[in-house]
C-alpha cells in the first residue's frame, strides 16, 4: 500500500510538471484556437533568459518578474510580426509556422547558450515538504503557483471584459471586430499571456529536470495530453489533466508489466486519442457549438 | 531529377571559383557527424574541440604542408540522419576518412555502408561492442574500451568487494544501455544472482524519478546507473533525495565532473564510482602536469567558448590528436588503404591525456586501440584514484 502511495505521489510530482505547461497550452488555445508547437521552446528560451540574469547576480524574484514581462513582450511581438500575415491563411500554414518557430527557438537557444546541462536554482529548496512524504518543497511550491495562475486565468476569463472579448474574438472574429473588439490586439495579448505562463512553467520545471535546450521536448507532449484530457478550453481541466496523465503514467508503467517504462510516452498519446474519441472537448471542456 | 540540376550547377560554379578544392589535392578532408542538436547535444563539445584542434594543426603548418579540412555535420542524435550525413560526407564531400563520429546506434547505422564504400571509420565516439570486428568490418577502428570491458570491470569489482549486496540496474533502453549488461554479468560470475531489479527509461522521458523510486524499493545496496549525462545527474539527485545510501556506479560516458556531478550537486555525488581512461581536467593530480597545461592553453586559444573543465573536451582533443597522428604517419601516401594500415598498426602511441600506463596499441586482427580502464571515485570536487582493496 505504501508502495502504491509512493507511486501515486511520484505521478503527481511529474503531473505538476505537465500541468504547468498545460496551462500555457490552454491559454494559447483560448487565444488562437490552435495548439502552438513552439510553446515549449519559447518557455525554454525564457528560462535561459532568466538563467542569464541570475548568473549576472540579479535576485530571483526580480528575475521572475523581468522574465515574465520580457516573455509577454516576446509573445506579443511574435503575434504582431510573425503570425499576423497568416491570420487568414489556412490552418496548415499556421501549423508550418509553429513548427518553424519550434526549430528556430530550439536551435537559437542551443546556439546562444550551448547544449551542456545547467543547474537552475529554486527559491523553495529541495528538502522534503513533510518527512517521508516524497514531495519536495519545490514540488509543493509548483502546485501552489499553478493554482495561483489558474485562479488568475479563471478570474480573467470570467470577470474581465478583456477576457470576454478574447473568448468572443476567437469564436467569432468577424462579429467581434464589428462590435468594436480589436481582434489583433486581443490575439497578441493571448500570445503574450501564454508566453508569460510558459516562462513561469520553465522556471518551475528547470530546477527539477535541469536546464538544457531540449528540456521541454517531451514535456510538451505530456502537456498536450494533459490539456486535451482536461479540455483545451478549461484551465482547471488542463491542470487536472496534467495530474491524471502523470498518475496514469506512473501507475501503468509500474503495475502493468507488459508496458513497463518502455511505453510511457505512448500512454500519453493513447490518452489523447481515447479522450478525443469519446469526449472530444475533454473531460471539463466546453463543447464548441457552431451556428451554420 | 529536379534536385540534381541545382546541385550540378552548384558543383560547376564551385569548381570555377575554387579550382583547388575541386581538384581535391590541397586539403585533407576529414568527415564527422555529431549531435549538435537533439537530446544528445551535450556531447557536441567533442566535435567543437576536434575542430579547434585541427585549426591548431593547420596553424602549425598542417600535415606536410596540407591543411586539414574538418567537415562536421549535425545528425540531431538521430541515426537516420547520421546515415544521410555520412552519405553526404562520402559521396559529395569525398572525405578521405571519417573520425570521431559520435553515438552507438548512430555508428551502427553507418557501419555497413562505410565498410562497403571502404572509407576509414576511425576512433568513433561509442562504448559499443561492435567496433573490434576486423574480419567483417575491416575499415572500422573503435576508440575507448568498449562497454563490455567496462561492464566487466564493474562486475568483478562488485563480486570481489560487495559480494553480499543486492544490485539494482538503471539503463537507457537502447544499444548504449544494453551493451554493458553482458560484461557486468561476466564480471559478476556466480554473483550474477545479486542483480535483483532492472529498470529502463527512454531517452525522451522528461524524468526518471519513477524508476529510481522503484529501484530504491528493492532494497538494493548497489546501483549501476547506465544512463546518459542529463539522466545521470537526475538520478544522483533523486538517490540523495531518497536518502538511499548505495554504492553508485556510473559509466565513464556520464562521469563528467562539470557536466554531471556539479549540476547534480557535489555533496550528492560523493563516493560515486566510475572507470576512466582519460585524465579529468578537474583532477588536482594533473593540475601542473605538462599534458594538462598544454591542453588548457590550447582550449583558451582555440576553443574559448567550449568548456575546458569537461571530460568531453578531453575526448575531442585526444581523438583529434590520434587522427592527426595517423595522418602524419600516412602523409607520404594519403590513400584510404594506407590510412588503414597505419590506424591498425598503432604501437605504443602516447597521448598526453590518457591515464598513466595507457597508450594506443592495436594490430590488424585486434583493432581496439585502448584496452583497459582504471576505477576512480568522486571525492571532494573531482575524481580521485581509488584502490578498492584498501577500503
Amino acid at each position: 500500500m505504501e508502495f502504491f502511495f509512493s507511486q501515486v505521489l511520484s505521478g503527481i510530482a511529474s503531473g505538476t510538471i505537465y500541468a504547468c505547461l498545460a496551462l500555457a497550452v490552454v491559454m494559447i488555445y483560448q487565444a488562437i484556437h490552435h495548439l502552438n508547437f513552439a510553446q515549449g521552446e519559447l518557455a525554454v528560451f525564457s528560462t535561459y533568459l532568466a538563467w542569464q540574469m541570475l548568473e549576472a547576480g540579479l535576485p530571483y524574484w526580480i528575475v521572475l518578474l523581468l522574465v515574465v514581462l520580457l516573455s509577454f513582450g516576446l509573445g506579443w511581438f511574435l503575434q504582431m510580426v510573425v503570425m499576423r500575415p497568416f491570420q487568414n491563411a489556412p490552418m496548415l500554414s499556421n501549423i508550418v509556422v509553429f513548427i518553424a518557430l519550434f526549430t528556430i527557438f530550439n536551435s537559437l537557444t542551443g546556439f546562444i547558450w550551448g547544449h551542456d546541462i545547467k543547474t537552475f536554482p529554486s527559491p523553495f529548496g529541495f528538502g522534503p515538504l513533510v518527512e517521508n512524504l516524497g514531495i519536495s518543497r519545490h514540488q509543493a511550491a509548483m502546485m501552489a503557483i499553478s493554482a495561483i495562475i489558474l485562479t488568475i486565468l479563471w478570474a480573467f476569463f470570467r470577470f474581465t471584459r478583456i477576457g470576454l472579448a478574447m473568448r468572443g474574438a476567437v469564436s467569432n472574429p468577424v462579429s467581434s471586430g464589428l462590435v468594436g473588439v480589436n481582434v489583433m490586439a486581443i490575439t497578441a495579448l493571448g500570445w503574450g499571456m501564454a508566453s508569460a505562463i510558459g516562462a513561469v512553467s520553465g522556471l518551475l520545471v528547470a530546477p527539477v529536470v535541469f536546464l538544457e535546450p531540449n528540456m521541454m521536448l517531451s514535456i510538451l507532449i505530456y502537456a498536450f495530453a494533459g490539456a486535451v484530457v482536461g479540455g483545451l478550453t478549461s484551465p482547471g481541466g488542463a491542470v487536472l489533466g496534467g495530474f491524471i496523465v502523470g498518475i496514469v503514467e506512473s501507475l501503468v508503467s509500474t503495475y502493468v508489466p507488459v508496458i513497463g517504462a518502455e511505453l510511457k510516452l505512448p500512454i500519453a498519446l493513447t490518452l489523447i486519442i481515447v479522450v478525443l474519441l469519446f469526449q472530444p472537448a475533454g473531460l471539463f471542456g466546453r463543447r464548441d457549438i457552431q451556428r451554420v | 531529377m529536379f534536385m540534381k540540376r541545382p546541385l550540378a550547377i552548384a558543383a560547376i560554379v564551385a569548381a570555377m571559383i575554387y579550382p583547388g578544392i575541386a581538384s581535391g589535392q590541397e586539403t585533407i578532408k576529414v568527415g564527422n557527424t555529431m549531435p549538435y542538436s537533439g537530446p544528445g547535444s551535450a556531447y557536441s563539445e567533442i566535435g567543437k574541440v576536434m575542430k579547434a584542434y585541427f585549426d591548431k594543426v593547420n596553424d602549425e603548418g598542417g600535415i606536410k604542408g596540407r591543411k586539414i579540412e574538418f567537415l562536421s555535420y549535425d545528425d540531431g542524435y538521430s541515426p537516420p540522419r547520421t546515415v544521410e550525413q555520412a552519405r553526404r560526407l562520402i559521396e559529395r564531400d569525398k572525405v578521405l576518412l571519417l573520425a570521431g563520429t559520435f553515438g552507438t546506434p548512430h555508428n551502427l547505422a553507418i557501419h555497413r555502408y562505410v565498410n562497403m564504400r571502404k572509407v576509414p571509420h576511425l576512433f568513433i565516439g561509442s562504448t559499443g561492442n561492435a567496433w573490434n570486428d576486423p574480419k567483417n568490418f575491416p575499415w572500422t577502428v573503435g576508440w575507448q574500451p568498449n562497454a563490455h570491458i567496462e561492464g566487466k570491470v564493474y562486475g568483478s569489482f562488485l563480486a570481489e568487494h560487495h559480494p553480499n549486496e543486492k544490485i539494482a540496474i538503471l539503463m537507457q533502453n537502447d544499444e548504449y544501455g544494453r551493451s554493458f549488461i553482458a560484461g557486468i554479468e561476466e564480471g559478476l560470475g556466480d554473483k550474477v544472482s545479486n542483480i535483483v531489479s532492472r529498470a529502463t527509461y527512454e531517452a525522451t522521458d522528461p524524468t526518471i524519478d519513477n524508476q529510481i523510486i522503484n529501484l530504491h524499493k528493492t532494497g538494493a545496496g548497489v546501483l549501476i546507473n547506465l544512463s546518459t549525462p542529463k539522466f545521470t545527474a537526475q538520478a544522483i539527485r533523486k538517490v540523495a533525495d531518497l536518502n538511499w545510501h548505495v554504492v553508485h556506479i556510473v559509466p565513464t560516458a556520464a562521469a563528467s565532473a562539470s557536466q554531471v556531478m556539479q549540476p547534480a550537486g557535489i555533496e550528492n555525488s560523493q563516493g560515486i564510482i566510475t572507470a576512466a581512461y582519460l585524465k579529468d581536467p578537474t583532477d588536482p593530480r594533473w593540475k601542473d602536469e605538462k599534458g594538462m597545461v598544454d591542453f588548457r592553453a590550447f582550449m583558451a586559444k582555440y576553443a574559448p567558448q567550449a568548456n575546458a573543465k569537461s571530460v568531453f573536451s578531453v575526448i575531442g582533443y585526444s581523438m583529434a590528436q590520434a587522427t592527426t597522428y595517423v595522418l602524419q604517419q600516412a602523409a607520404d601516401d594519403l590513400t584510404r588503404d594506407n590510412v588503414m594500415k597505419v590506424a591498425t598498426n598503432l604501437q605504443g602511441v602516447e597521448l598526453p591525456l590518457l591515464l598513466p600506463g595507457l597508450h594506443l596499441e592495436n594490430k590488424p586482427d585486434d583493432v581496439a586501440p585502448i584496452k583497459s580502464l582504471q576505477l576512480t571515485r568522486f571525492e571532494g570536487e573531482t575524481w580521485a584514484a581509488f584502490d578498492p582493496a584498501k577500503q
